[in-house]
């Protein structure tokens, strides 16, 4: 089959959305939004280190070097918070710019020495380019969803009760720190695999605004990951699709911005946590008055649906 | 007001015209090195340390405050401030630029705040939301600005390397460009800790308290912010996107260093400096960036620091634990000789064992060795020919650590109702860490102190010595 090169990566961002959405829904709920911009940032001196090594631009390559020093990233955040008496925040800010001020200094170096080489621009990792996409960066996106929706499919469960309650879980005798890891492994992976379309900057992004727009529209875990996986298609495909009709925008920024305008307009719209249904909410409170100065410990039948701030 | 500053400037630079130009060449001399490339190394690594200087002041209070994340998000958000008064004046110039990086950095902890509390977003990713959508917006903007100067590079990369090469007069001195927004960034920073050092120290450690005592730490927390972005803006032109690694780095290192504010302040100055000034220098060697490798000089700072900082420090650490292995086998072989003393009839002090017996009792092994060692250096033991003795303050220590030992015993029996068979191993440990207040407060509480569960006698210290 021959697919042109606009179908390429609209199915490349397509899946990218999707796969981000399901991952960053647990990275969002378990507070851990900012672990995949350490891992992305983290990720760039493997990367050029990989290329050094092997003198290739095989995306495999590449990638595997990419996904090992993103991982050497968020191993160095959970020693350094081990054995340090740094905060979360500034250890993660530490790792994230010392890594990327590596890669920075690595791909600089490697287009001064490879001045006629244009195979050696890797700063186009940085901002990402969607357009330049193949067919087998395609193939390796699909091949990540496909394994890490078995996983989470498989896991569902598990991965469910770490998110709401850790201790819980690990009392019910799962390995928390093992889903921990599994769950660092996909974020990573899925970081990775986005690199060459949205760039080190944004990937985070995708892992986090599509699941913080779908906590608007939904309380249940499993309706709230399809939601974020719908956002995060319609994203990607949007971002595509607009950068594509108006040349020159680059695709990973309008895919974000994309995303973000779904975040804005979920946050106004959606019911019980959404801005309109709220300021109706405060007035509907109101009937619980009669019940709250009758001190009844049953509440009337006919009240308001559990309101939003109680959930959060 | 502003002719009366520049007035005082140009008088200030005509009473001490600092010669940089003959300073320079005189060095380049010295070192035998062309004197337009001495002369860029030197702009540049002053640009570079006050790019350091500015960054570590205000990053101090960013890692104090654990919102050292919020200086990421202005670095990546100061992109769109530029960017949106390009789209609404369609041109490029210098100050409304600042104007407006310095009003989307503001922009940004304002409406992180605002998503984080009227969206009921969590706040991390509230923080993650705001920055990547502005710096998507700003990247957009630059993208269709090719025509004119907005360089995307410069904000990913800095650009380090050439800030010493544009030198321009002011106020008579012939100094780099960046000098007009760094010098002024760094008096505003010095004036912010001047005005407000009372109420920024504590809003930093104890924002509670603050606002019992009527400090508005929201107040506070803004005024930093626009500081912060203020720093980042005019930091951004030389470093880019790693300006925040100058923020939070220093900062960080110097918090494991020490818990005093203004050492800390001094200390990141000093380490930042280091910083950019090595980070130049390998830049050069290496032809690499300056900016990337100031980061990855502040990385390699960091994992020294964490290894041998003297309080906190990994080896610092390690030596403490191995310090304490080492007396408490010594103090082992003390209460073992003791113990064989109690059992014998020999008068105090004469008891004797050999070299191999009091390895036994201290364990064994390389501690064993390290514990005899300590022993003798303290001459708490004393050795005669292949026999070994307490010597009379080894004889006393060793009572004493009985002591301890038996009290523990007695204490544990009379408040938790153990078995006598468990009294034995949890007083093993304590024993080592009774000193002879606690000896006073446990004889206080028992009802006897003169004999342990197991019958034997507590030995008194204060006994007079038989000897």
């Amino acid at each position: 089959m021959f697919f042109s090169q606009t179908q390429i990566v609209l199915t490349g961002t397509l899946l990218l959305g999707i796969v981000a959405g399901m991952v960053g829904t647990f990275a969002v709920l378990r507070r851990r939004a900012l672990a995949g911009d350490v891992v992305a940032h983290s990720a760039l001196p493997g990367l050029c280190l990989a290329f050094l090594a092997f003198q290739s631009r095989s995306i495999i390559v590449l990638l595997s070097g990419a996904l090992l020093s993103g991982l050497l990233g968020a191993v160095t955040v959970s020693l350094l918070k081990r054995f340090t008496r740094l905060r979360d925040d500034a250890v993660q800010g530490i790792v994230l710019s010392v890594f990327y001020g590596g890669g920075i200094a690595l791909t600089r170096s490697i287009q001064n020495t490879h001045r006629n080489d244009p195979g050696a621009d890797l700063e186009s990792f940085i901002i990402g380019q969607a357009a330049t996409m193949l067919k087998g960066d395609v193939l390796q996106i699909a091949a990540v969803a496909a394994v890490t929706a078995t996983i989470v499919v498989m896991l569902f469960k598990e991965l469910k009760l770490l998110s709401f309650d850790e201790q819980f879980c690990q009392v019910q005798g799962w390995s928390a720190m093992g889903l921990d890891i599994l769950l660092m492994l996909l974020t990573a992976v899925t970081v990775v695999v986005g690199l060459p379309a949205v760039g080190v900057v944004l990937t985070a992004a995708l892992l986090i605004i599509p699941p913080a727009a779908a906590r608007f529209w939904s309380d249940r875990l499993s309706r709230m990951m399809m939601i974020a996986c719908a956002i995060g298609g319609v994203s990607g495909v949007t971002g595509t699709l607009l950068s594509a009709r108006y040349d020159g925008l680059p695709t990973g920024p309008l895919i974000v911005l994309t995303s973000t305008a779904i975040f804005v307009l979920s946050w106004i719209f959606a019911p019980h946590r959404g801005l309109l249904w709220r300021s109706r909410e405060v007035t509907d409170l109101e009937m619980y008055l009669p019940w709250v100065e009758s001190g009844d410990t049953v509440p009337p039948a006919s009240g308001p649906h559990v309101s939003a701030q109680e959930v959060s | 007001m502003l002719s009366t500053l520049a007035d005082t400037a140009a008088l200030l630079s005509a009473l001490v015209p600092i010669p940089f130009d003959a300073l320079t060449a005189q060095l380049a001399e010295i070192l035998d090195l062309p004197a337009t490339e001495v002369q860029n190394a030197f702009w540049t690594m002053a640009v570079g340390a006050l790019c350091a200087v500015c960054c570590s002041l205000a990053g101090c209070f960013l890692v104090l405050r654990r919102i050292s994340l919020l200086g990421d998000a202005l670095s990546h958000s100061v992109l769109a401030g530029t960017a949106g008064v390009y789209l609404v004046t369609g041109r490029v110039d210098p100050v409304p630029m600042l104007c407006g990086a310095i009003t989307a950095g503001i922009a940004t902890a304002v409406l992180t705040q605002f998503v984080h509390k009227a969206a009921l977003v969590p706040e991390d990713s509230s923080i993650g939301i705001v920055f990547t959508s502005l710096f998507a917006f700003g990247v957009v903007v630059v993208s269709q600005a090719k025509h004119v100067h907005l360089d995307l590079d410069c904000v990913l990369f800095g650009d380090l390397a050439f800030a010493g090469v544009n030198l321009h007069p002011t106020f008579g001195w012939l100094v780099p460009e960046s000098f007009r927004s760094l010098v002024p960034t760094l008096m505003i920073t010095l004036l912010l800790l001047a005005v407000f050092w009372k109420e920024l120290r504590l809003t930093s450690f104890d924002p509670t308290l603050a606002v019992t005592l009527g400090f508005s730490a929201t107040l506070m927390h803004y005024l930093l912010t626009t500081v912060v972005a203020i720093v980042t803006v005019s930091a951004m032109d030389v470093v880019g996107l790693l300006v925040v690694a100058l923020l939070i780095v220093p900062a960080a290192i110097a918090r494991l260093l020490t818990d005093r504010l203004s050492t800390m302040l001094m200390l990141s100055c000093l380490i930042g400096v280091s910083c950019t000034t090595i980070g130049y220098l390998l830049a050069l060697r290496w032809d690499s960036s300056a900016a990337g490798l100031s980061a990855v000089v502040a990385g390699a700072e960091l994992l020294v620091v964490i290894v041998v900082s003297p309080k906190n420090g990994l080896l610092g650490r390690l030596m403490q634990t191995l310090r304490l292995r080492v007396r408490i086998c010594a103090e082992d072989v003390l209460a073992g000789l003791f113990r064989r003393q109690e059992r014998s009839d020999a008068p105090d002090g004469l008891v004797q064992a050999s070299v191999p017996e009091c390895h036994m009792l201290a364990g064994g092994g390389i501690m064993s060795v390290a514990a005899l060692r300590w022993l003798r250096s303290r001459q708490l033991l004393q050795q005669a020919g292949p026999v070994m003795s307490l010597s009379e303050t080894g004889f006393r220590y060793a009572r004493s650590m009985i002591r301890s030992h038996r009290l523990w015993e007695a204490y544990l029996q009379e408040n938790f109702n153990l078995p006598p068979d468990h009294l034995h191993d949890p007083a093993e440990a304590m024993e080592h860490f009774i000193g002879p207040g606690v000896q006073q407060q446990i004889t206080e509480e028992l009802s006897q102190s003169a004999e342990d569960p197991h019958g034997r006698a507590i030995p008194d210290v204060k006994r007079q010595e038989v000897r």
